[in-house]
């Protein structure tokens, strides 16, 4: 067990990290998330106020609708990324890092408009992630919700699992098919006893932090701390499509424009290695010419795939598919040349 | 399976083990990671060593192992020329979480200093280190 934001978190539940990975890709891993925060905004100004606090644009949801989006500082800089969900037009609730809960808690009462009540749920509800190819035809005996009418990116409250009440999303961090069930933290351990013997069953079985991480790099989703912080603007970070800089204003969106307007000079960017080595977070990049480059956000080896793989923030110039690299990997320079996309995509169903 | 802590070996505190060989009158110690090492890696993703003819000294690094989730040095637990190299952990560096005792062995090195091995545990000694190490 390692401390994990001040949760005690298993790495890995006893069969290995690969093992786990393998299980997610191919059939179920379930997901002990709870440690995430959940902040709900409710009342007639809780559509203004997320609007203020996030870059994507909020008029966009209907009930039943979430997206990704981040929220920023006034500099542009990231203050977390999170899942916004649209209860009610008067009900939102952001699904945040556990690392960063308080200081978002703390950074919305701040930044909270009129007829808005900010409360944090964290520690009255449970998450429990139920992800893999083989998701949704093993939840579905166990749910009154019909799962195929759920698209991604949607969920339902009020749906019963066994006899307990739940919310289920179609949403996740693994690049695969998948979902989020929010339950009241009491029955947490029996909604993670239900779907851990129904994923067993079915040939899946309980993910730790290891594979939730390699699952995540594979995928190439970014990891707060890791790949975006304060520091670091979405532009910079690939998720221009989560900011809306022609909609609602939101903290953050002159910066941003002003950003825009003079260019993006990095980027965060996907290598694999093309020779032997594994790039580690730290690690620093350097150009073909052997110039500094920047510095390795996440990396290590993409089980899937078989390969290695990494992303870090270097100058726009660097950051075109095809261009070669090296990564000082403990004092030895390793090849590495730059990809687009996601390291691993799952095949259409 | 092999034993957890073979009696036949030799320990560091860094948790490699040595295997002493006579061989013509000379010493050679073959040398792996413990499976208590390999517990705490996880999957092992690869293996640096070094080649065959360079020289390894006691309780320096002598190359590294890669798992999944990070990477750690490797402490020679004796000096000496390395005489043969593991080459197929370079493509299945899973023998080394499998069989760290047998298949997942790393290098053989022709022992300089036979003195040295009094500075080593037997597997008694190495596992009342990890106890007191609370493990």
């Amino acid at each position: 067990m390692v401390d994990f934001g001040g949760w005690a978190m298993p790495v890995s539940y006893s069969t290995g990290i690969l093992d786990e990975h393998r299980a997610t890709r191919t059939a179920i891993g379930v997901f002990d998330v709870c440690h995430m925060g959940e902040v709900h905004f409710t009342g007639a100004g809780a559509a203004a106020t997320v609007q203020r606090l996030v870059t994507n644009d909020v008029a966009r949801l209907e009930n039943g609708r979430a997206f990704y989006t981040v929220a920023c500082l006034p500099s542009g800089g990231i203050v977390d990324d999170l899942i916004v969900y649209r209860l009610q037009p008067d009900h939102y609730v952001a699904v945040v890092n556990a690392s960063n809960a308080d200081k978002d808690v703390d950074w919305f009462q701040e930044h909270r408009g009129a007829d808005c009540t900010i409360e944090d749920a964290s520690a009255r509800t449970g998450l429990i992630a139920f992800q893999g190819p083989a998701a949704a035809q093993t939840l579905q005996p166990l749910t009154n919700l019909p799962l195929d009418r759920l698209r991604p990116f949607s969920f339902a409250t009020d749906v019963m699992l066994g006899e307990r009440p739940v919310w289920i999303a179609r949403t996740g961090y693994t690049g695969e098919d998948g979902f989020e069930i929010f339950c009241d933290a009491q029955d947490a351990t029996a909604v993670w006893d239900a779907l851990v013997s129904a994923a067993d069953a079915a040939g899946g079985k309980p993910v730790g932090l290891g594979a939730r991480d390699t699952l995540r790099l594979e995928a190439r989703l970014p990891l707060y701390g890791n790949d975006l912080d304060e520091e670091t603007t979405p532009l910079e970070a690939g998720l221009g499509w989560v900011v809306k800089l022609d909609g609602d204003d939101f903290i953050g969106r002159d910066a941003l424009r002003a950003q825009q307007a003079a260019g993006i000079a990095r980027k965060l960017t996907g290598f694999v290695m093309t020779a032997r080595g594994i790039a580690r977070h730290g690690y620093p990049i350097f150009d073909a010419d052997g110039a500094s480059a920047g510095t390795v956000t996440s990396g290590g080896p993409a089980p899937t795939l078989t390969q290695n793989v990494g992303m870090g923030y270097v100058p726009t110039r660097l950051a075109a598919a095809g261009t070669k690299l090296s990564i000082d990997c403990r004092g030895k320079r390793v090849d590495a040349e730059v990809v687009s996309g996601p390291f691993y995509k799952r095949g259409k169903r | 399976m092999s034993a957890l802590y073979p009696d036949d070996l030799y320990y560091t505190k860094d948790h490699e083990w040595a295997r002493i060989e006579d061989r013509e009158g000379a010493k050679v110690a073959t040398i792996g990671v413990t499976r208590y090492a390999v517990e705490q890696l996880g999957d092992v993703t690869q293996v640096d060593l070094p080649k065959e003819g360079e020289s390894v000294k006691q309780a320096e690094v002598f190359g590294s192992v890669e798992s999944v989730k990070a990477v750690s040095d490797l402490f020679a637990p004796i000096t000496g020329k390395v005489v043969k190299v593991n080459s197929p952990l370079a493509d299945s560096p899973e023998y080394v979480n499998e069989d760290p005792y047998d298949e997942g062995w790393m290098i053989q090195v022709a022992v300089t200093n036979a003195k040295e091995l009094d500075g080593l545990l037997d597997a008694e000694a190495y596992q009342a280190f990890l106890r007191e190490q609370g493990e």
